[in-house]
């Protein structure tokens, strides 16, 4: 994949969904993988409407894990106020102690009238996860457990 | 697939993989699987169990169980044992979704009895529990009641008049862990989980109506007293978990380990999703605490689902349900870690077992095996495909060897995704309805993740944990009707 955008894998741990993002730099790559997360618990992402909206700001001491934490924001909100959210004006830095990651999560309440939901993500794994520098930008692969 | 190399058959269905299979392993690796399930299985599942034997402390070997398949961190459908003084806990040896489980329910009623108003049955679970991505319980608990729950399990719900005596009697550790605090639990948590009590879930977790056919009983003197005593008798089964507030605990100390792991404890290990710490560190012992409290969340979860499923076949068939004879038959969790007494080569050990999609299966006379089922061992839930069916059995004295566990499903063998691109959802209902079950579903594409054909054959699966020596097969249940997160 070479464009901005993410795929699913077939081939990916049996029970779980696994995905690889790409992006033209690391925003962009958060922003995609942001939105392959929640294009696993609703069928289409623009019936998420930006509604309301939530910070995310999260840190790590590397690039894998702080995306890990930067997803584990929009899963925590699917369950505490049932919302659907997408990153918006994401920014990924890099600080002395490691990275920051800071965005707007944008979307709506969970309406089964509007929304057709999918998976029931339960968390993001470390199995398989990478972050990596390609040609063109950075690919993320990431493992969430449904 | 082939089995991998250097495998040795140590019983007709034992096979051992030596510790010199792959650098660092402590113990050997143990498949209990028939040769086919065994050629089955996907590598990954090897390395995996592989790099469980590595873990720090890890006792006899790293179990694998016939229905076993490529999970994170340890296989699912994978067993460690740890010295309490000298081993690790490992959330990647439990998993996101803790005490993850199944609930067993016998009645009184027939096939015929149901039959006729089984959609109406099935509608108005589906309406009453609810299931899929966002639901919502139907309780709303402050923090101090919350944290009661924590403490309590499905004890809470006793005082509540939502269990029975026997609800709890017949639920693993009788419905509550002992060790939870409260206090080792994140805001973060609570704020996530607190109002899905009452939940089903998604993914693979459904609430079914099934029938144990005369003909599906393999021992008929262990399934009378296990409560299937008429022909054609229905029971109801359901599979779920802790939800968010168990998936954000785990969420949690993934992360307090991998912080903590190298640094403070000095540990290697081969894959992040093994983070860990010593059981007895601070933050082995928070973790503990912690996850326990999300087991109890979910015995209480699946206690206040059987009084909704109460409600409504007192609504269906307008009697009470204590005439329509709802009870526990048993609730067993797949996915924990808890210290127990285990005789190892004669000496009796604390060890912490690790169970990642397998059942505790005590045999006849053990500690822990309810009262009612001293002499015939602890009953045991192994859920199949939507599709295919399920089974009750019992533990066997034979199972020792694997700490006393067995499987706890049919176990995937296709990719949710590839399901997803293989099946459509509104062809499986079709077909299943053609077959005489009902469904009802949140999510048709999650309906083809679930389909039959994902699956491992369960009648294998079963046949497997027999002669393995794990658990006896008692009676196999077929499903009619089916609610499906």
């Amino acid at each position: 994949m070479d464009r901005p955008g993410f795929e699913y894998l077939e081939d990916g741990v049996t029970s779980d969904v696994t995905f690889r993002a790409f992006g033209r730099d690391l925003d962009e790559l958060f922003t995609v993988a942001g939105d392959a997360t929640t294009a696993a618990m609703v069928r289409s992402l623009d019936s998420a409407e930006p509604k309301t909206s939530r910070r995310a700001d999260v840190s790590a001491d590397a690039l894998d894990l702080l995306l890990v934490s930067f997803l584990d924001e929009i899963v925590f909100w699917k369950d505490a106020e049932r919302l659907l959210l997408r990153p918006s004006g994401v920014r990924v830095e890099r600080v002395d102690a490691g990275y920051l990651a800071s965005a707007e999560l944008r979307g709506e309440e969970i309406d089964p009238r509007r929304h057709q939901v999918e998976a029931d993500v339960k968390g993001v794994t470390l199995h398989g996860l990478s972050v990596e520098r390609t040609g063109e930008g950075w690919s993320a692969q990431v493992t969430l457990d449904v | 697939m082939s089995a991998p190399e250097g495998v040795r058959r140590i019983a007709e269905a034992v096979w051992e993989l030596p510790p010199t299979f792959r650098a660092g392993m402590r113990v050997p690796i143990r498949v209990f699987a028939t040769e086919d399930l065994l050629r089955a299985m996907d590598d990954a599942v090897f390395v995996q169990a592989a790099n469980v034997a590595t873990l720090p402390g890890i006792v006899g070997a790293s179990c694998v169980m016939p229905d076993a398949h490529w999970g994170y961190g340890f296989p699912i459908g994978g067993v460690a044992a740890m010295d309490v003084r000298e081993g690790v806990i490992s959330p990647g040896g439990i998993g996101f979704d803790i005490n993850c489980g199944m609930r067993l329910v016998s009645t009184s009623l027939t096939l015929e009895e149901v039959q006729p108003r089984l959609r109406e049955l099935v509608d108005a679970l589906y309406a009453r529990v609810p299931a899929g991505v966002g639901s919502r319980g139907f309780i709303d608990l402050s923090a101090s009641e919350f944290a009661e729950v924590m403490r309590d399990g499905a004890q809470w719900c006793a005082r509540r008049g939502t269990a029975t005596a026997e609800d709890l009697a017949h639920t693993e550790e009788g419905g509550r862990f002992p060790s939870a605090d409260p206090a080792a639990v994140s805001e973060r948590a609570f704020d996530r989980g607190h109002r899905q009590i009452g939940t089903l879930g998604s993914g693979n977790h459904y609430l079914e109506i099934q029938v144990a056919r005369p003909e599906h009983v393999v021992d008929r003197a262990l399934a009378a007293r296990l409560g299937i005593t008429r022909p054609n008798q229905i029971t109801v089964m359901f599979h779920c978990g802790s939800r968010g507030f168990g998936h954000q605990v785990a969420t949690d100390y993934l992360k307090v380990f991998l912080s903590v792991m190298t640094a403070k404890y000095g540990i290697a290990i081969l894959d992040r999703e093994l983070a860990c710490a010593p059981f007895r560190s601070p933050e082995g012992q928070r973790y503990y605490a912690a996850m326990h409290c999300a087991a109890n969340v979910s015995f209480a979860n699946r206690q206040v689902i059987l009084h909704r499923v109460r409600e409504v076949f007192e609504a269906v068939f307008r009697r009470p349900h204590e005439q329509l004879g709802l009870r526990t038959i048993y609730d067993v969790s797949h996915n924990t870690a808890k210290v127990e007494t285990h005789l190892v080569d004669g000496v009796e050990r604390k060890l912490l077992v690790h169970r990642k999609g397998a059942t505790r299966a005590l045999g006849p006379g053990m500690a822990g095996v309810p009262r009612d089922y001293a002499d015939i061992g602890q009953p045991v839930i192994i859920g199949g495909s939507m599709e295919s069916g399920s089974y009750l059995l019992t533990g066997v004295p034979t199972g020792a060897a694997t700490f006393f566990s067995t499987a706890h499903g049919s176990g995937r063998t296709m990719s949710r995704h590839k399901a997803k691109k293989s099946f459509r959802g509104r062809d499986v209902q079709e077909k299943m309805e053609r077959r005489g079950i009902y469904v009802r579903t949140v999510s048709y594409s999650g309906l083809a993740e679930e389909a039959g054909a994902a699956y491992k054959d369960i009648d294998a699966v079963v046949r497997a944990t027999e002669r393995a020596g794990l658990s006896r097969p008692v009676v196999r249940l077929t499903p009619i009707g089916n609610v499906k997160g």
